[in-house]
């Protein structure tokens, strides 16, 4: 399987390190611990606000993550949990801020639709679909002009493709030759308006040559292949060679938001011939049919992040909630004295 | 004020002079912007900054500091201004110029949703040192002014909709001298602020402008005439119209005290309630169509806090609630003027026709 990934138009010349390649089982297993966790929460009553599942996606964070460097950027979507984790947000803080509490991300003044962690590089969860391509290429100017090296990729569904925003980043990205990688996961709805109704070509990548980057569509929930179509294109945007858009076909396995009936738009009969395809059980075969790693370590992974995940829980309960004096801090960006005179 | 300097700026010129000097210090500035160059990559048939913005306050930039920090931008208002939010959320402090601000339409997300909201809803974990520079404004049924006969889609005063959104900071110069301070202070802010420069002033009004760099306080209104009678409280042109009409008053023995607001939002309540405590009447006077206003929010406020201290209703002389006619006559008819301030100040008094 792993020979069989389907990448970037060439087979990758080498694979992932062994240390990659649990690094991407690892995060793959802990966003579908999270995602599964948070269900479970939402379903007995806990109160954690709007939340959009990424269960199913995982190999589009986790692939894409595993090409880019710490000090890269991402900027993300709606459904943001997974992009967050692979960036490398901690999931305490992650949980805290949905649970509203001051020991959260964004001292739970944000929720689940705006996580964001600069010091990891991650822009920003953001709700307001298309929006956070154009920070993507704000952050890639800002890393030309300062010259750092730094390459920022753009995650944003298939939904997006319909918004005129995405269509001026990607044009802004490519006239200045910006290190952008745009990342599309489609998923196939956005909300309950499949992708056949509301694209008017077979596929995003088929865009890409409006704006005369290379663009490429692979199987989203095969990781190996999600991150040598990535690796690729980061090393183009590295070398100042430009934006690039990978295509992940992928398939989120709940409905739009929490509270989303999918058997009002999708069959049953679709649903599980997507989990079949799995990300991560099929990984997870992968990686022990090649024995590339054994199953003890796996197992091992596996337990440290339901313990991550308790702790995580554990430690939003017992955080204390935002002071009422909150509502009126950070309205506007404090002026450190006389730094800036 | 400073010292008196003998060199007149026109009020273009004098935010040219800002935004020149503040990227002589500071190298993370940019500008982007449409036309903010002008002729963007011919520089090989000989043309380099060919425009230079609606009020040619960017004209120069580039050649002094080259087409990677001075950005002609394709049309895209909500691609480029979104690049902007992006630069200023990861290093550089992105100066963003939204040619008219008609077009805030094509990229009203990126400030109502974006800049004004990203510190707050991420726990104060990212600045964001964002500047949106726009043009505003009628020619007031003047022919002669540049942009005359603009219409209903390149002359409006779109402030309100911009006030209203809490984490945005706006700004309304009305000389060149607060221009140049303003907008110093805008890109010095660690946070995003709109500065709404009025068309006619642009090209037309000069003033002393002092060559060092200096600042005017973002979140101050200035007592620009002091008088005893009555406050009429100007924004941006609408700031000379009070003047004028107090000069007019002044024959009539009325002394009308002129307040300029300069920033809309955070509102100086402060220096309006001092100045109605004093004079106990009040005309705010504003280009903007009235309904939700910034003129009625300034009425409002002074109504709530100092009622007592008012021996008369408050007036607003604003535009009416109809979308800006061609026609020059009609225009001026739209437009406010010190007749309509005049009369309004007549009325509080119980004199005049």
């Amino acid at each position: 399987m792993l020979q069989q990934s389907n990448g970037i138009g060439r087979l990758a010349q080498e694979l992932p390190s062994r240390e990659v390649l649990l690094w991407m089982y690892e995060r793959m297993t802990l966003i579908r611990e999270f995602e599964e966790r948070l269900k479970w929460l939402v379903e007995t009553g806990v109160p954690v606000g709007a939340v959009h599942y990424y269960t199913g996606q995982e190999a589009c964070a986790v692939g894409v993550c595993a090409a880019l460097e710490p000090s890269d950027w991402i900027a993300s979507t709606h459904r943001g949990h997974g992009h967050c984790i692979a960036k490398g947000v901690e999931v305490q803080r992650m949980m805290a801020e949905l649970y509203g509490k001051s020991t959260g991300s964004n001292r739970g003044k944000g929720g689940s639709m705006h996580i964001t962690d600069v010091r990891v590089g991650m822009l920003g969860v953001n709700p307001i679909v298309g929006m956070g391509a154009t920070h993507a290429v704000g952050a890639a100017l800002s890393a030309k002009v300062r010259k750092t090296k730094q390459v920022a990729a753009s995650f944003f569904g298939e939904g997006a493709a319909g918004i005129g925003a995405l269509h001026e980043a990607m044009n802004l990205a490519a006239i200045w030759k910006l290190p952008v990688v745009f990342v599309c996961e489609n998923n196939g709805y956005a909300q309950s308006t499949p992708v056949e109704y509301a694209l008017s070509v077979p596929h995003i990548a088929d865009r890409a040559a409006a704006y005369n980057m290379p663009g490429v569509t692979v199987d989203g929930q095969d990781v190996i292949a999600v991150w040598e179509a990535a690796v690729s294109a980061v090393e183009r945007a590295r070398a100042g060679q430009g934006p690039s858009l990978i295509e992940c076909m992928t398939y989120r396995y709940y409905g739009h938001h929490q509270g989303d009936d999918t058997h009002r738009y999708r069959t049953k009969e679709e649903e599980e011939a997507a989990r079949r395809r799995d990300c991560i059980r099929r990984f997870r075969e992968n990686l022990l049919e090649q024995g590339a790693v054994r199953q003890e370590e796996l197992d091992g992974i596996d337990a440290a992040n339901r313990k991550k995940i308790d702790e995580a829980v554990a430690f939003a309960e017992a955080s204390p909630l935002p002071q009422p004096a909150d509502l009126f801090t950070d309205v506007y960006v404090a002026e450190p004295e006389g730094e800036r005179k | 004020m400073i010292a008196a300097a003998a060199r007149e700026l026109s009020f273009g010129q004098a935010i040219n002079e800002a935004i020149r000097q503040e990227m002589r210090r500071d190298p993370t500035i940019v500008v982007m912007g449409e036309d903010v160059a002008g002729g963007a990559g011919r520089t090989h048939l000989g043309f380099v900054d060919a425009w230079g913005g609606p009020l040619r306050a960017t004209r120069g930039l580039i050649t002094e500091f080259g087409p990677e920090r001075v950005l002609d931008t394709p049309i895209a208002e909500m691609g480029f201004l979104g690049a902007g939010v992006g630069a200023a959320m990861s290093g550089l402090r992105p100066i963003v110029e939204i040619m008219f601000v008609d077009l805030i339409g094509c990229c009203y997300d990126q400030i109502m949703n974006q800049a004004a909201k990203m510190h707050y809803m991420m726990g104060g974990q990212v600045d964001l040192p964002l500047v949106i520079r726009t043009a505003y404004g009628t020619r007031g049924g003047d022919n002669r002014t540049y942009g005359g006969g603009a219409g209903a889609q390149h002359s409006q005063t779109l402030y309100a909709v911009l006030a209203h959104i809490p984490g945005l900071k706006v700004v309304v110069p009305s000389t060149a001298y607060n221009a140049k301070g303003l907008t110093i202070a805008a890109i010095r802010d660690n946070g995003p602020v709109i500065i709404l420069e009025h068309k006619f002033l642009g090209l037309r009004a000069k003033g002393p402008v002092p060559e060092e760099s200096y600042t005017v306080p973002i979140g101050k209104a200035e007592i620009v005439r002091p008088g005893r009678d009555v406050t009429l409280c100007g924004i941006g042109r609408m700031t000379h119209i009070c003047v004028e009409a107090a000069n007019s008053l002044l024959a009539e023995g009325i002394d009308a005290e002129v307040v300029d607001v300069l920033t809309l939002s955070p509102l100086d309540e402060d220096t309006i309630l001092e100045s109605v405590s004093r004079t106990r009447r009040l005309v705010v006077v504003d280009e903007d169509t009235p309904t939700a206003s910034v003129a009625r929010d300034i009425a409002a406020r002074v109504a709530d806090k100092g009622f007592d201290n008012l021996d008369a209703p408050i007036k607003t002389v604003t535009a009416p609630d109809t979308p800006i006619p061609f026609a020059a006559v009609l225009e001026a008819q739209y437009t406010p003027g010190a007749v309509q301030v005049i009369s309004a100040v007549h009325a509080i008094f119980g004199t005049g026709a």
